[in-house]
């Protein structure tokens, strides 16, 4: 499924480095989400926008993940040749990740 | 919370083209203590900098005499102050037309503050060895120089309202830093009260863009749907002396004010969520959490945050060439291959002129302009080929948007609606300076007071 199907988000520009907040409509869907959205999948997402290393945060009692992906810009609101500079329409790149359905098993649980 | 313990602080724009309807909402239906604007983004300042070098009496942000003409009078008649760093290149320069305003629609005199010692330049060409943040030497950028501007806090912000002005106008002051000063001068906190500057901060971080905290950047129709979105009404927040926080917008007013939509609000431009630095604290938003404790109310909690850090960040604007751009469209049976024709065909002409490109960005509308490759193949019934190029030669950058409307006559079939564009480039770079070399001032009615 879509990750789009289970979190929203907003995209925020910062010089040449643009942040992705994933939030989850829910506790379930929060369970999938730190699981399953891990910067190798948003990485491989981004492959063709940058290939600087992505960095991400957990904030658990918001049910969301920050991600902040440097170079996302081409070069910055102020000299960037791209129609969205400030990359504000990269949080539906993210939602529109493919994410499996169910939250890893957890191995406590017998 | 009763009701002398609260203060109360609304947001009239959120950047320098927001719409300017929902402050003279806001200020007519909630009884707001402060009206705070914020209209001034990392480049804008470089660009009234320009303005200012060929006209002395501009270099202000160009909404001022709109946006301040609209509220004014009604704000000094409920008693609401308010801030703004609408004054950019030049807050002397903003107060004056304030000024004239006020002398036009106020029957009472009206106080005005400027706040200046922002701007770094100077202190900057003393100081070429400095670093900027992404890692080159100033010295780089420095005879291409147009602006420097500190980020100033929200302790010079509060220090201008102590001087009983209504009004109070500077340049480069860090967007949260404007909400704050109010709850310092409000509430009578003391500047190195922690869990205070974090709730302050919080609340100007949430409130400094607008709408976003209100409906705006989120609709999704069927997943995410916000009601009268053509009325959405801006934000304000109540805050008692102890730091607690409700959010709330115009009443009657379109949009949404939910836990969703403060959740997207609170991570927007930051990176480590335990260190969204300013230049009054460093704050800390994972403990934050957020309560709908009616509808279009919501109360935020759990802020904290470390003391401010030795530095002051700075804005550095500066000349970066030209860039040229050009658009032309195509619909039907091969609309992909006679862009793509097109793209191949203009590369030629300009390398047959030898003109020189640092960088030079093809996109197809529609197809790869947003999220490059990751829409897939799948041929578009129309697409618009845009050509972008940036060049220290402003005749390269020209030639892109005269060869893309050449193709109209000399291109492929059925090329439509070409269009061009060329601007002189001012960029910024960042770079952080010790806080004893920054000076702020503040002047009121034309005298310094500091």
């Amino acid at each position: 499924m879509k990750l789009h199907q289970i979190a929203h988000g907003r995209a925020g520009d910062k010089g040449n480095t643009s942040n992705i907040s994933v939030v989850a409509y829910d506790e379930a869907g929060w369970r999938i989400v730190r699981a399953h959205l891990t910067i190798d999948r948003v990485a491989k997402a981004f492959a063709g926008i940058t290939s600087s290393p992505i960095i991400r945060y957990e904030l658990p009692r918001l049910r969301a993940l920050n991600f902040v992906i440097p170079g996302a810009l081409g070069g910055g609101v102020t000299r960037s040749l791209g129609l969205d500079a400030h990359g504000k329409s990269l949080s539906y790149l993210m939602l529109n990740i493919d994410i499996p359905s169910e939250p890893l098993a957890d191995p406590r649980t017998p | 919370m009763p009701e002398q313990d609260v203060v109360r602080v609304g947001a009239g724009a959120g950047f320098s083209d927001d719409r300017l309807d929902p402050a003279l909402e806001l200020v007519t239906k909630v009884k707001l203590d402060y009206l705070v604007f914020e209209c001034l983004a990392e480049r804008t300042i470089a660009r009234e900098t320009l303005t200012r070098t060929k006209r002395p009496e501009l270099g202000y942000s160009p909404s001022l005499d709109a946006r301040i003409r609209s509220v004014l009078r009604p704000c000094m008649e409920r008693g609401t102050r308010i801030v703004t760093n609408m004054g950019a290149a030049n807050p002397v320069a903003a107060a004056k037309v304030v000024g004239e305003i006020a002398r036009e629609t106020v029957r009472r005199p009206v106080r005005i503050a400027a706040i200046t010692g922002d701007a770094v330049e100077d202190v900057l060409r003393r100081n070429p060895q400095l670093t900027l943040l992404e890692g080159e030497p100033l010295e780089a950028i420095l005879p291409r120089m147009v602006s420097a501007n500190a980020y100033l806090g929200a302790d010079v912000v509060r220090d201008a309202l102590d001087t009983g002005a209504d009004v109070v106008i500077g340049g480069r002051i860090a967007d949260p830093s404007l909400f704050l000063a109010c709850l310092l001068h409000g509430h009578r906190w003391r500047y190195d009260d922690i869990d205070r500057l974090a709730a302050g901060t919080l609340v100007g971080h949430l409130l400094e863009c607008s709408a976003q905290l209100t409906g705006g950047c989120f609709a999704d129709p069927g997943v995410k749907d916000v009601p009268g979105m053509a009325c959405i009404g801006f934000p304000f927040a109540s805050v008692d002396r102890n730091g607690s926080i409700l959010l709330g917008k115009a009443p009657g007013s379109g949009g949404l004010l939910s836990v969703a939509t403060c959740t997207e609000q609170v991570l927007y431009e930051v990176h480590d969520p335990q260190a969204y630095i300013t230049p009054d604290c460093v704050l800390d938003i994972t403990g934050v959490a957020f309560e709908e404790v009616a509808p279009n109310a919501v109360a935020a909690m759990g802020a904290r945050a470390l003391p401010g850090t030795e530095s002051l960040k700075v804005v550095v604007g500066y000349h970066d060439g030209w860039i040229g751009a050009g658009e032309i469209g195509y619909a039907g049976p091969n609309a992909l291959v006679r862009a793509r024709l097109t793209e191949q065909t203009i590369r030629e002409r300009l390398r047959m002129q030898g003109l020189q490109y640092e960088e030079l960005r093809v996109d197809y509308i529609g197809m790869s302009s947003l999220h490059g490759r990751a829409s897939g193949s799948g041929d578009p019934y129309e697409v618009r080929l845009r050509m972008a190029g940036r060049s220290s030669d402003r005749k390269a950058a020209q030639a892109l948007g005269f060869e893309i409307r050449a193709m109209h006559v000399n291109g492929p079939a059925g090329g439509g609606g070409g269009a061009s564009s060329l601007r002189e480039v001012l960029a910024v770079k960042s770079l952080l300076l010790p806080r004893h070399l920054v000076h702020p001032q503040i002047v009121v009615e034309g005298r310094a007071e500091t």
